[in-house]
């Protein structure tokens, strides 16, 4: 389990040198003078020579790279341009909101689609069955955004049960912020949960069908306890795969529902760095956002170990 | 009194009917013999009694066991009834234990789910009681192990240690050792008769292979198309059943296809010296990886037209040498020359030299692609030549492939899941004529054909052997069907050759103890009296 371990975690490290070198690239060298980019098309000689001495592009590459990374380890992501103030200040105050609402849509995936999956495969072919995968269909195809937009019209304007959108910050006590995390967090665990419920039901169609759940029916099993001691553990693998990817998308894909809602998240930090032509600060969002997806990956790869021995015993 | 009664069952699954009135019984402590091909119905038997039966099953009769009708039985009942009175064990052992559970965990599994009062400690100490009895004992083999860490036939042993960790009335072995090679399976067929006979239980034994039950068998019963045929006390039924099916049955298991020595005294495939080493996983994060040698210094030639076996369990390294023999991977050392050149040159396969070659697998199912037609499929060798043939010689030598191994020029159109798995194997065998090859490797390929199949693909390949002056390698781990179709026989084990000779020489006087081992394990129909043999003709 320990070798498993260290073997992966050498390969998170490896995944973010190779990440931080094609992130620098992209941003920094190929389109040309970053100065001159954020400064837009009408903006002095002069000043774009004061930025860039102030962004430090007149250092070499490597240079520059290394304070970048350099910097990025020590906690120092720069100056933001646009805000000026430090790009790690920024960022945190947005992950305290993205972070929460990725976790918060992510339980909540997985409150909704574990059931449904669990059940419909239970009960292949029933009733129940077929309403599962009707659900779930629509769940996928509707746009988040527009089913969003009905919530608020629902909960927030006709109920008055949720406000419309904002986020009053964790100060204001934990309830608060969580109930105004909640229609966003649905409205993002919607089209998830209904492809994980899917992922989970096909996934345990295919375990159920196995020679060792019908050992276990031979043994005396009934049906369901052969489905909750056998074939759902094995099912897992699969869905494990999904969930972090799920995981990672919820954290950097939330742009449209956060701007929907109002929310200060990460998604509408990018999107406005990138309208404002913030470069240092797109680089820093996109550098831990990769972080973000190689730890999940990561823990992912930890939960296969935990899940099947076969790995633990690194073969 | 009978412990198990079927009666007048009948099955049908979503209306296609696959039982016929089947009656059969089995008294305790009696070991009765289910012997059929596959479409037999004979595994069915089985499923229904255990009442596991697919989807869309719909039953009638009545099957009795103690006087209880399992098909009136409620299904709580049932589970308290599956594994306790009736254990089962099933043919594929590989696939039949939950790969995230340790073996322990499954077979105390058993006790608990019957005796709900039974410690987690007390089912765990008699779950290492089982293994033991079933020859897994606890220092060689702590309850701790996983499935993936256990051999085929130590996962069979889990297996039957499960299915009898009650100590059930009755225990149902489906094709419990069709899966096993020779030794392994003669181990288990071992284990299996002292159970039965410790515990006094009712054994029903399925299997195709009639040598498998004709040495154990109290009683047998020959299932035909969803119907028991015959049945019957073994030693009687064996030597002097006259009914055509169960006659021609043994007929084709002790097949004999008439051959004609045709080997001349020139080597076609020299293999000299040959190795062939695998890297094996590293144990620690900065450690060399491992390297494992699946093939040691393997030297032997094979003449043109001659027919040479290769024997061997699994695992022994012959699938390797067959690999390298083809050329598809560079051996370590050594060299392989088809017609004197070398069958892998230049880091690539020797195109040359391939297409003199061909194989033959044992899946015919597995080894087509299902959405190609025939045509296609037959004409894939093609690529190896250099100007492939095209239009109406193409299609001629297709026609040609086909009618040689007594298939029609229609069947080109269809597509392969229209065939039954002999004819599939004809396919096969016409996909490797098509470019008129010198050597064909066949590699188990007759392994999955029931018997009478087994017997008629025998006879074609002995036909065409004559007809085209072809080469064999076959490949196998069944020895009547080397016994059968080779010349000459090389016994490997652990990667070498151990014994190589004259096949009638090697099997009846083997000097090598693996040699000696494996033909004792091989299990063997008794002789039949020769004027009952005269009989058949069906």
């Amino acid at each position: 389990m320990l070798i498993y371990a260290l073997k992966r975690l050498r390969s998170l490290v490896l995944s973010l040198l190779v990440a931080s070198v094609v992130i620098f690239a992209v941003i920094e060298v190929v389109p040309g003078d970053p100065a001159a980019f954020m400064l837009g098309i009408n903006a002095q000689e002069d000043t774009i020579a004061a930025l860039r001495e102030e962004l430090g592009l007149n250092l070499s590459v490597y240079q520059r790279y290394f304070n970048w990374v350099g910097g990025l380890l020590s906690g120092d992501f720069g100056i933001s341009y646009t805000y000026r103030s430090p790009v790690a200040e920024i960022v945190t105050e947005r992950l305290w909101v993205s972070l929460p609402l990725a976790a918060y849509a992510l339980s909540l995936t997985v409150l909704l689609a574990f059931p449904a999956g669990i059940l419909a495969a239970s009960r292949r072919g029933s009733v129940t069955d077929l309403s599962v995968m009707g659900f779930t269909q629509l769940g996928v195809a509707i746009p988040n955004f527009w089913f969003a937009m009905l919530m608020v019209l629902a909960f927030a304007i006709n109920l008055r049960w949720f406000s419309a959108g904002g986020f009053p910050g964790w100060d204001e006590g934990f309830w608060i912020s969580m109930k105004s995390l909640t229609l966003p967090a649905i409205a993002l665990a919607l089209p998830q949960a209904s492809i994980l419920a899917r992922v989970m039901r096909s996934s345990l169609l295919d375990t159920l069908g196995e020679d060792y759940v019908r050992t276990c029916r031979a043994k005396g099993l009934s049906k369901a306890q052969a489905l909750w001691r056998h074939a759902l553990r094995n099912a897992l693998i699969p869905v494990l795969t999904i969930i972090g990817l799920q995981f990672s998308f919820l954290l950097a894909g939330a742009i449209i529902i956060e701007n929907v809602f109002f929310l200060p998240g990460l998604g509408r930090l990018v999107f406005q760095s990138i309208s404002q032509r913030d470069l240092i600060v797109v680089e820093s969002v996109v550098m831990l956002l990769v972080f973000a997806v190689i730890l999940v990956n990561f823990a992912v790869d930890i939960a296969y170990a935990l899940v099947d021995p076969r790995l633990r015993r690194g073969r | 009194m009978s412990l198990l009664d079927i009666q007048k069952l009948s099955l049908s699954i979503h209306g296609t009917p696959i039982l016929d009135n089947v009656s059969l019984s089995l008294r305790p402590g009696e070991i009765l013999g289910v012997i059929g091909e596959s479409g037999s119905g004979k595994s069915m038997t089985a499923f229904a009694t255990m009442q596991l039966l697919p989807d869309g099953a719909n039953a009638s009769g009545k099957i009795l066991l103690q006087g209880q009708d399992l098909l009136t039985t409620s299904e709580p009942e049932l589970c308290a009834i599956r594994g306790k009175d009736i254990g089962m064990v099933f043919q594929e052992p590989m696939t039949a234990l939950n790969p995230l559970q340790s073996i322990g965990k499954q077979v105390a599994e058993t006790l608990r789910i019957h005796d709900r009062s039974l410690s987690r400690g007390e089912a765990m100490r008699r779950a290492a009681n089982t293994l033991e009895r079933c020859g897994l004992p606890g220092d060689q083999f702590p309850l701790s192990r996983y499935p993936f860490e256990l051999s085929g036939g130590q996962r069979q042993r889990v297996v039957i240690a499960m299915a009898i960790a009650l100590q059930p009335k009755l225990l149902i072995a489906d094709e419990p050792t069709t899966a096993l090679d020779v030794t392994t399976q003669a181990q288990i067929l071992v284990l299996l008769k002292r159970l039965v006979s410790e515990d006094g239980m009712a054994l029903m034994m399925i299997t195709h292979d009639l040598a498998v039950v004709s040495g154990m068998a109290d009683r047998i019963c020959i299932m035909r198309a969803g119907k028991v045929i015959e049945e019957g006390a073994a030693g009687t039924l064996i030597t002097e059943s006259k009914h055509p099916y169960t006659r021609a049955l043994f007929e084709a298991s002790s097949h004999q296809p008439d051959r004609i020595q045709g080997a001349h005294n020139v080597p076609l495939l020299q293999v000299r010296n040959v190795v062939r080493d695998y890297a094996l996983p590293r144990k620690g994060l900065f450690a060399k990886p491992g390297r494992h040698r699946a093939v040691n210094d393997v030297s032997f030639e094979l003449h043109h037209g001659e027919s040479l076996g290769l024997v061997g369990e699994s695992g022994c390294g012959k699938s390797t040498l067959t690999r390298a023999i083809l050329g598809l991977e560079e051996v370590q050392g050594g060299e392989i020359l088809l017609d004197g050149e070398p069958v892998f040159a230049a880091n690539q396969p020797n195109h040359k030299v391939r297409r003199k070659m061909q194989v033959v697998f044992q899946d015919p199912y597995g080894s087509f692609n299902p959405r190609h037609k025939v045509a296609r499929l037959i004409a894939e060798p093609f690529h190896l030549l250099e100007t492939q043939p095209r239009g109406a010689e193409r299609e001629a030598l297709i026609d040609e492939a086909l009618e040689s191994v007594g298939l029609t020029p229609v069947d080109k159109h269809k597509y392969i899941h229209e065939f039954s798995g002999g004819q599939r194997q004809r396919i096969a065998i016409a996909r490797a004529l098509i470019i008129k090859p010198k050597l064909i490797i066949l590699d188990e390929a007759v392994s999955a054909l029931d018997v009478s199949i087994r017997a008629q693909i025998l006879d074609l390949l002995a036909d065409l052997s004559a007809r085209f002056g072809l080469t064999y390698l076959f490949i196998s781990h069944d020895l009547s069907v080397v016994r059968a179709i080779t010349d000459r026989v090389l016994v490997m084990q652990d990667g070498e050759i151990v014994e190589q000779g004259e096949t009638g020489a090697v099997f009846d006087a083997p000097a090598h103890a693996f040699t000696r081992t494996l033909i004792a394990a091989a299990p063997r129909l008794p002789d039949i009296p020769a004027h009952i043999g005269d009989t058949h003709g069906a």
